[in-house]
């Protein structure tokens, strides 16, 4: 009994740690409908701050304290000036190349955090006043855990306040509700957008800052809060404080108890309830539909058009020179081609459902993490040839798309790419807790080709053959009544249910046919490779499926190709030259989002239609 | 037979009654009109017959199979065309295959994986904005054309399932008056010729009484009146309605 009281004590703990941060995404997102990925990140620099301020500033409670509350007002100003120099161009942009440049901020900052601070963990001093622990029910419960708990409802009170009881927090509740209609009367919303950018990123940055005494600091306290505070954030309404509130509870709480509970399924468990939280109410707890964007109905989407002369024949030399030039390469570029293969057909079969579809997945990893385990699987507990094991790659993907798939398409935008994301996470977690079936974070090793394909240039040709093949098929789907449905459902709903398209069905079939092929990618990579590991079904990979679709271009049919083809060989080249690949990296995606909104390809049609004058 | 058949009709939105006992039906190659002034409900009942919104009570027959509460893809799939006040057409595709989907929508061949649209009911497509004075624009993207020529797109997407009833919401809202009279004439000619019933519902005066053989006037969710276009501008309550008092004609 005093046991579980002490668990529900530190659950509370956490669950006012994550509201911190979660706070300062919901209002974010609420006002500038931006999701920030680099929230994650502004929390891990007010953490590496609130580190040096403290250890610099004279020990006590000023050099603490102040240490703490000068390190969230610093990160409040970087996020100000992220906002001013950065997003503040881009809010007419698609929603997801707002992702794509805040993920690009991210790895610029671990870079730069890594510079600074360095690789190893930092361990900083515990809060003066409050070190030691006292006793409830008889159970020693450390004093700063109880501190943490009060900081919460103190937070949530205190942003209450400000919302509800000053002009500046009515216009910020207005723009929330309406941001279309706050313009309209004549709010200054620069201002609204600068200065809710410095609250939400000063809420992170304290987050981070208050977790000094708690764990070490380190460089992926980014990403692994950005996932909870996403789960907090979707879970109770996307831009709902209360909401945040409820949410950071109920997954602060089902952290502490799920060890007790079900230690093995603990991170399954979070992605569930939110799964299971969107499946029930599409739009969070507390969370509201979007006011319906007004203005120009039918979509200005361009038309997906035959390619031009010139870039057939580009197209074709290139795959000339794919298939004439490998004999003469060694074993190392040959398995960098294959795996640029799987990339390009990895991207293509995420451009269906995102490109036609009209539909944000950032979970796409699942799907080509799940061909690999297919794959991998049957060749460990079967002892199945390759071949079967490629068979079975996009039938253990497609069929999950399927299941995923029913309920991620009821939903639209922001909610249904997180609910691609919960499910990717939660075949993560699978793979990652599963250890018996699935070797954990060891992975499955020797998954090796038949003896036939075991030379490289053969598997590469197979890997060529089977990924063009498919991508070439997408294509043709793209082009043929499936795709054209897909489509109409994206361009008018209403008028798609007019005339007896079921948008339902059409989409539900489009995510598992794309799933299906993002899994012959998966199980080609995983024969390539030889093995399979969890970050087959990672965030990152996700991420590095959206950048390659939306670097190419998401309206153009050779954008994910070309797409694939630059960001895979850009990495690629990064990793092996510079330690810096990750701040070249981050820099190259903003550059990209800020000066080619459309992507390479989308750029590249642009040039070509203003110069041949094309209507 | 009746194409269309409504009975007792209702509908309410929290406390206000929106839609309340309306009834009438719609012969084959009828054109009928459903006036009102704003907020009368005509949207209201026009979203309820082809199952946009599900009626709280009342029947709606077509040809005498009860569709109440069907989903409007299967009312359309029953022979029901439709255009919306604001048009609704797919911006990314041209004209033709705007008309081109609709065709093949109605003959079930949205699934197919493998041959391209372009070289699908290609001709019967044409035939259609053909009919419809389009053919000059079909290849231009939707996206572009101009507020009049949507509308008559989204005639000719209506027509391709070969519908018995049409439902226009606001046909020519948003066009130049010339536009209107020859959209309404070209609309009224096909009825007539294919023995399609119109339904539709309109502000403009010129065109319901140049164009409908018959007219509902709906007010505050009641119908008041209903007959032939002379008989409708002499009713005493249809002027009440519109203008306290005063001509009908050109009047909103």
């Amino acid at each position: 009994m005093e046991n579980l009281v002490l668990q529900a004590l530190s659950g509370l703990a956490s669950a006012s740690s994550l509201f911190l941060v979660a706070s300062g995404l919901t209002v974010i997102f609420g006002v500038s409908r931006v999701v920030n990925f680099a929230h994650g990140s502004f929390y891990m620099l007010g953490a590496y701050l609130a580190y040096t301020l403290v250890t610099q500033l004279p020990r006590g409670h000023l050099g603490f304290w102040g240490g703490v509350v000068g390190a969230a007002l610093l990160v409040g100003l970087i996020g100000l000036a992220v906002e001013v120099l950065l997003l503040r161009r881009i809010y007419r942009a698609p929603e997801l190349f707002q992702l794509l440049a805040t993920f690009g901020v991210v790895l610029i900052v671990q870079e730069l955090t890594q510079m600074v601070w360095g690789a190893q963990d930092l361990l900083g001093p515990r809060a003066p006043g409050l070190r030691g622990s006292t006793e409830i029910l008889g159970l020693r419960f450390p004093l700063y855990e109880l501190f943490l708990i009060g900081v919460g409802p103190v937070v949530l009170g205190l942003l209450l306040l400000l919302f509800h009881r000053t002009r500046w927090g009515t216009l910020v509740r207005a723009a929330t509700q309406d941001r279309e209609m706050v313009g309209a009367l004549g709010v200054n919303q620069r201002m609204l957008f600068t200065s809710i950018f410095f609250l939400g990123s000063l809420l992170a940055g304290l987050g981070g800052a208050l977790q000094l005494p708690r764990e070490s600091v380190n460089l992926h306290m980014d990403l692994s809060i950005i996932t909870e505070a996403f789960v907090v954030v979707v879970v109770g309404g996307l831009g709902s404080l209360t909401g945040a509130a409820l949410a950071a509870l109920l997954i602060g709480e089902m952290h502490a108890f799920g060890i007790l509970i079900a230690p093995k399924i603990t991170l399954v468990l979070v992605f569930l309830v939110m799964a299971l939280v969107l499946v029930v109410r599409p739009h969070g707890l507390l969370g509201k539909p979007e006011a319906a964007a007004r203005g120009g109905q039918g979509s200005a989407e361009p038309m997906i058009g035959p390619a031009p002369g010139p870039l057939r024949w580009l197209a074709l030399t290139a795959l000339g020179l794919a298939v004439v030039v490998p004999p003469f390469l060694g074993d190392y570029a040959l398995s960098v081609l294959t795996e640029l293969a799987t990339a390009v057909l990895f991207a293509a079969s995420l451009h269906l459902i995102m490109g036609p579809g009209g539909m944000a997945s950032f979970g796409h990893a699942a799907y080509f993490g799940l061909g690999a385990y297919g794959a991998a699987l049957a060749a460990q507990w079967l002892g199945a040839p390759m071949l079967v094991g490629l068979a079975l790659a996009p039938l253990a993907a497609g069929v999950f798309g399927l299941v995923f798939g029913y309920f991620c398409v009821r939903l639209s935008g922001v909610y249904a790419a997180m609910l691609t994301l919960a499910f990717a996470q939660i075949a993560w977690s699978v793979a990652f807790q599963w250890v018996e079936v699935t070797g954990g974070d060891n992975g499955i090793l020797g998954v090796w080709p038949d003896a036939w394909a075991a030379p490289k240039l053969v598997f590469y040709y197979l890997a060529l053959a089977l990924c063009l093949g498919a991508t070439l098929l997408l294509r043709r789907v793209v082009h043929a009544p499936f795709g054209y449905a897909l489509r109409a459902q994206r361009d008018s709903a209403l008028r798609a249910e007019a005339i007896g398209i079921n948008a339902f069905r059409i989409r539900w079939l489009g995510f598992a046919l794309a799933a299906a092929a993002a899994g012959i990618a998966g199980g080609l990579f995983a024969y390539g490779k030889g093995s399979v590991f969890p970050t087959f079904m990672g965030i990152p990979r996700s991420v590095d499926a959206l950048l390659m679709v939306l670097l190419g271009g998401v309206q153009t049919l050779s954008g994910p190709i070309i797409g694939a083809l630059a960001f895979t060989g850009l990495q690629e080249q990064l990793v092996r030259l510079t330690d810096l690949w990750r701040l070249i990296l981050g820099a190259v995606i903003v550059a990209l989002v800020l000066f080619f909104p459309q992507g390479l390809a989308g750029a590249a049609r642009a040039r070509w239609e203003a110069r041949h004058g094309d209507a | 037979m009746a194409t269309l058949e409504v009975a007792g009709l209702e509908k309410s939105f929290g406390g206000v009654r929106a839609v309340q006992g309306v009834s009438f039906a719609v012969s084959p190659g009828e054109m009928l009109a459903l006036i009102g002034p704003n907020g009368a409900g005509k949207s209201t009942c026009f979203n309820m017959l082809n199952g946009q919104l599900k009626p709280d009570a009342g029947a709606v027959r077509l040809l005498g199979c009860d569709i109440t509460g069907l989903a409007p893809r299967q009312v359309w799939r029953l022979g029901v065309g439709r255009t919306f006040q604001i048009t609704a057409t797919f911006g990314s595709m041209t004209v033709l295959e705007n008309v081109q989907m609709a065709l093949l929508s109605h003959h079930r061949r949205l699934g197919e994986l493998w041959r391209p649209v372009a070289r699908m009911d290609a001709a019967p497509a044409r035939a259609l904005l053909e009919r419809l004075g389009m053919a000059d624009q079909a290849a231009r993207p939707c996206g572009i054309l101009a507020y009049g020529d949507l509308k008559r797109v989204e005639l000719a997407i209506a027509l391709a399932n070969e519908p018995k009833l049409l439902l226009m919401d606001e046909p020519t809202a948003g066009m130049a008056p010339q536009e209107r009279i020859s959209l309404m004439a070209l609309t009224a000619g096909i009825a007539r010729e294919s023995g399609i019933a119109v339904l539709f519902t309109e502000h403009d005066m010129d065109v319901v009484f140049g164009h409908a053989d018959r007219i509902l006037v709906l007010d505050r969710g009641r119908l008041i009146a209903e007959g032939a276009p002379a008989a409708v501008r002499a009713d005493p309550r249809v002027r009440e309605v519109y203008l306290g008092s005063g001509a009908v004609t050109g009047a909103h």
